[in-house]
């Protein structure tokens, strides 16, 4: 599926400010905002998104994904700000122009058309002949697993294998970018896992560049190359799923990506990138970011994996064991920080192997972390 | 059925005079169906009836012997085949201008909404309030200041001026169930605005289509208030049977409405089991 | 209107505007205002138009007033197109209510077939049924005397056949709304109100009855319009005593060929019609998107 009439062509193939890499950004977003009325759905924000990446929106409910995917695709105009795709500046060019393809949160398959009908409506708005047609959609129901599928109409058809019909239909037109609104998220959880492996291996098959969108952090963290975390209408971090978990850079990230442990207080000493928090509960290292002042209100994040059972730690936390969590490979135990007011939950990863020696519940136990472990963020 | 399983406690009545108001309740509203229905159905039965008594003025008292003559003589009559053919350009006509007009109308109603929405619903619907004879005048009145006089053409347009309105809301009912994300996903994948209109909005307001040509035909070929108006020398259906009442009535008419009668029940049967499947498929999903 | 053009593109939009805007003002609305225009006019010969009679009066109107007849046609015509929709309205609530939520599948559908028959019927036919039944010798004079209830035909034709031709005529346009709108009404709402302890009227009255609120108001607006605006029942059932508002503007424009005055009289029936369809939408608290759907 390579030689086919490109979806736009625009005249002048304008090269991106500031960009030197000789292959433009697949996406690029320059101060993009998004009003409706007097609610700014998407502040002004920038992003790059490379050539062949996949890249993951990640965000609660409402926070603007949908409208900034609707930006892109130019379903919507933004209110201020430029989108270029493939480095080429999208104002002006309406949606049937780009070389975008969307797939949307309800799908919008075409009831009454047959499965091969729909992969190749993109192929038909381009006057391809209906032979030709025909043997592309044939090419992309195989590369989906559903080769016999092609003459049934969608209602005949399972909820992973319309998504699938659905991802077929946007690759069809060759779309430089694959656009995902929450695709998944009307599967059960057995598909919904299986469809992630899939959609992995098709955008690496393909080489298209994928922007997914999603508000479920494990499907963010699982299959992209990159993940921006969005908050109300703004970007709060771009970064590899790991920079992301390891590294958050606020406040917001560190508390919505992954299970992590809060200790707050206030910033007693900033000395070789270690910042010193006294807090009510005691006094705690972690690793120190930028903003950090001396004096300042902070907060520490610690992954409950990074806690270790055991007196002589470093960071030394005085808990009480609530409850344990089972997950399988491994448990969590729920802890209260002792002689904290308000109560303070502490949450502690047990490995299978030393479940059996971990303290029992109600019991009394300490337990701490390396300051290299837990990180030391603003209190904005 | 569940409002069978009653559970009434508060009855103070003993049993025997509750039963004997339910029967009484029971048998009251069973003769009262049976004479709605036989108000209903009497006066066509009749009017069906006269069709066979040889009698030159249609009527079915005094029966002066049943006769097939005048159901052989409505297959010879020229002028009612004029009549029919009259009708059928008139409806013809109709269709013509009120499926795209009332197409266009929906699809613009429902692109609108707030307050925008609720004024052009209320001019679109106006038509359909007015009296038919008004309509009639006012197409008439305006378009002699043109120079056009009474005909097919001024037929055709004060029909279709409110059989618009009906298309339109049969129309703009289907549309209001239309998941617009198609039009998006549509226009994704490169489909012009035309092409999005033609291979997705069309085919799937074509049930509604269909039957909004079934109103408006049958809407045409009833109509006789606004057409009296505007049919200038024309002689439509029902213009021709409103004029044989006082020129000279014979049993013929009735065996035209005889075989209307026919047509308009097969066609209620047709709706009927149209309507089952339909209820059949909505049970499968 | 920029809705539009951003979902159909300039030029679809436009045509779809264009013809909207063809219908809306080129066939009712510009017809609507040349009628109020030529219902202000007098009647001029060629010769006049345009000189200094041509002005706007409202002599035509006043016409209608000051006739010793018109005035009380026209009121009759109101009020026999009330009584009309009050009569059908009772008539038909019992039934529809029937049908929406008593009846058995079967007998629902043989119902709506049979009632189909006489609604896909034109109203010319209904009315031809109705001039055969009420003839000097036709079959209800018949029955009559045959049951000994006369002793002597009696001449049905005028007002009293004008009325049972209306109600014949538009009655399946009462039922049908009225069915509609209880049919939506869940069965289960009955059911608890009966289990509660509810008799019959009071149920009607407070559960069935609001929910047919709008079916109701629809029913009475269509019937008392057509009925208003009929012109068949009384040109076939009424007697040259007893002549209806409609059968005047018929005469105005093809008997005596004074258009002015014709469509002074057409102007009237129209505002009439809007006030009582108006009124009844705000006596009943409907609006006009709920009640025609
Ligand atoms: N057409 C619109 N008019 C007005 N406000 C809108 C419109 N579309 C979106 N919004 C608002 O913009 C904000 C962001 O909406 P958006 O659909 O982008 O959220 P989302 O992140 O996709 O949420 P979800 O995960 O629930 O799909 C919301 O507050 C929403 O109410
Ligand atoms: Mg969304």
């Amino acid at each position: 599926m390579l030689d086919m009439p490109r979806v736009a062509k625009m005249d002048t193939p304008g090269v991106l400010p500031g960009v030197s890499s000789p292959l433009p950004s697949a996406v690029s977003l320059n101060n993009v905002e998004m009003r409706f009325g007097p609610t700014r759905a998407v502040k002004p924000l920038s992003l790059d998104v490379q050539q062949g990446e996949f890249f993951s929106i990640l965000g609660p409910s409402g926070c603007g994904k949908t409208t900034l995917l609707r930006l892109i695709a130019g379903i919507l105009k933004p209110t201020a700000g430029q989108v270029f795709i493939n480095g080429e500046d999208m104002a002006g060019v309406p949606q049937n122009m780009r070389a975008t393809a969307m797939i949307f949160q309800s799908l919008a398959l075409f009831p009454f058309m047959t499965v091969w009908e729909n992969i190749a409506f993109g192929l038909e708005a381009r006057g391809m002949a209906k032979k030709e047609r025909r043997r592309r959609a044939q090419e992309l129901l195989e590369l989906i697993a559903l080769p016999d599928h092609g003459g049934r109409l969608p209602g005949e058809l399972s909820g992973g294998q319309r998504q699938r019909v659905a991802i077929a239909r946007a690759l069809a037109i060759q779309p430089k970018v694959l656009l995902l609104d929450e695709p998944l998220s009307a599967l059960d959880l057995k598909l919904r896992q299986h469809m992630r492996a899939e959609l992995r291996s098709l955008q690496k098959s393909t080489g298209v560049t994928f922007f997914y969108i999603t508000h479920d952090q494990s499907e963010a963290l699982a299959m992209s190359d990159r993940v921006a975390v969005m908050n109300a209408g703004t970007l709060q971090q771009v970064g590899t799923p790991h920079e992301l978990y390891s590294r958050p850079g606020t406040r917001f990230v560190a508390e919505f990506v992954g299970e992590t442990n809060v200790l707050s207080g206030s910033v007693s000493r900033i000395e070789n990138g270690t910042a010193v928090l006294d807090c009510p509960e005691g006094r705690f290292a972690g690793r120190s970011t930028p903003g950090l002042r001396e004096g300042a209100k902070a907060r520490l994040y610690v992954r409950p994996e990074a806690m270790r059972i055991g007196d002589g730690n470093h960071n030394d936390l005085a808990l009480t064991i609530e409850r344990y969590d089972f997950e399988g490979a491994f448990a969590t135990a729920h802890a209260v920080l002792e002689g904290s007011y308000p109560r303070r939950d502490v949450s502690v990863t047990i490995s299978q192997q030393s479940l059996s020696s971990a303290p029992a519940i109600g019991a009394p136990f300490r337990a701490g972390f390396c300051a290299r472990d837990a990180i030391v963020l603003p209190d904005e | 059925m569940t409002n069978d399983i009653n559970v009434s406690p508060m009855h103070t009545q003993s049993g025997a005079s509750q039963r004997l108001w339910s029967w009484l309740g029971r048998a009251g509203s069973r003769l009262y169906l049976f004479a709605f229905v036989g108000f209903l159905l009497g006066p066509l039965a009749i009017l069906g009836g006269a069709a066979f008594n040889d009698s030159s003025f249609p009527t079915v008292s005094p029966w002066q012997g049943g006769t097939l003559k005048w159901l052989q003589a409505l297959f010879h009559d020229g002028e009612i085949g004029d009549a029919l053919v009259s009708s059928g350009i008139v409806a013809g006509g109709v269709i013509l201008v009120s499926l795209p007009v009332g197409l266009a109308s929906a699809l613009v109603l429902n692109s609108l909404n707030g307050r925008a929405r609720g004024f052009v619903y209320g001019l679109m619907v106006s038509p359909m309030l007015i009296p038919g004879i008004v309509i009639g005048i006012s197409t008439l009145l305006f378009w002699r200041q043109v120079g056009v006089n009474g005909g097919y053409f001024l037929t055709i347009l004060a029909q279709a001026s409110f059989i618009t309105s009906f298309v339109m809301l049969m129309i703009a009912a289907q549309l209001q169930r239309f998941d617009r994300t198609m039009e998006d996903a549509a226009l994704g994948l490169g489909a012009s605005r035309l092409m999005v209109l033609r291979r997705i909005l069309l085919p799937y307001l074509r049930p509604a289509v269909l039957a909004a040509c079934c109103l408006a035909f049958l809407q045409s070929f009833e109509n006789y208030n606004t057409t009296l108006f505007v049919r200038g020398t024309e002689t439509p259906l029902t213009v021709f049977i409103a004029t044989k009442v006082r020129t000279g009535l014979t049993p013929v008419i009735n065996a035209l409405g005889l075989v209307m009668m026919l047509a308009a029940l097969i066609g209620a049967l047709l709706w009927e089991l149209k309507r089952m499947k339909g209820f059949a498929r909505a049970d499968r999903s | 209107m920029s809705e539009i053009f951003q979902r159909f593109g300039k030029t679809l939009g436009g045509i779809f505007v264009a013809l909207v805007l063809l219908w809306l003002a080129g066939l009712v609305l510009v017809p609507g205002i040349y009628m109020v225009n030529a219902a202000l006019t007098p009647r001029l010969p060629l010769a006049l138009r345009g000189g200094p009679d041509d002005v706007y009066v409202l002599e035509n109107f006043a016409y209608l007033l000051n006739h010793p007849n018109h005035g009380w046609i026209f009121v009759k015509t109101i009020w026999s197109s009330a009584l009309v929709t009050f009569v059908t309205l009772l008539l038909c609530y019992p039934v529809a209510y029937w049908l929406a939520q008593v009846a058995r599948k079967w007998q629902m559908r043989l119902m709506l077939v049979l009632m189909l028959v006489p609604y896909l019927m034109n109203e010319v036919l209904r009315g031809l049924a109705w001039y055969i039944i009420l003839a000097f010798s036709g079959p209800l004079n018949a029955m009559l005397m045959g049951l000994g209830l006369l002793d002597e035909p009696h001449r049905w034709y005028g007002d009293g056949g004008v009325l049972a031709g209306m109600a014949y005529a538009y009655i399946l346009f009462m039922l049908f709304p009225i069915y509609n709108a209880i049919c939506t009404l869940d069965r289960d709402q009955i059911n608890a109100a009966r289990n509660l302890g509810s008799a019959t009227w009071r149920i009607h009255r407070r559960i069935v009855l609001p929910h047919a609120k709008v079916g109701i108001a629809t029913g009475c607006v269509f019937v008392f319009m057509m009925a208003a605006g009929s012109y068949v029942a009384p040109a076939l059932l009424g007697a040259p005593g007893s002549r209806w508002f409609t059968q005047l503007v018929y005469e105005w424009f093809f008997e005596i060929g004074n258009w002015n005055r014709g469509a002074a009289y057409g102007v009237a029936l129209m505002a009439m019609c809007l006030t009582v369809v108006l009124g009844l939408l705000a006596l009943f608290r409907v609006n006009l998107t709920s009640a025609i759907k």
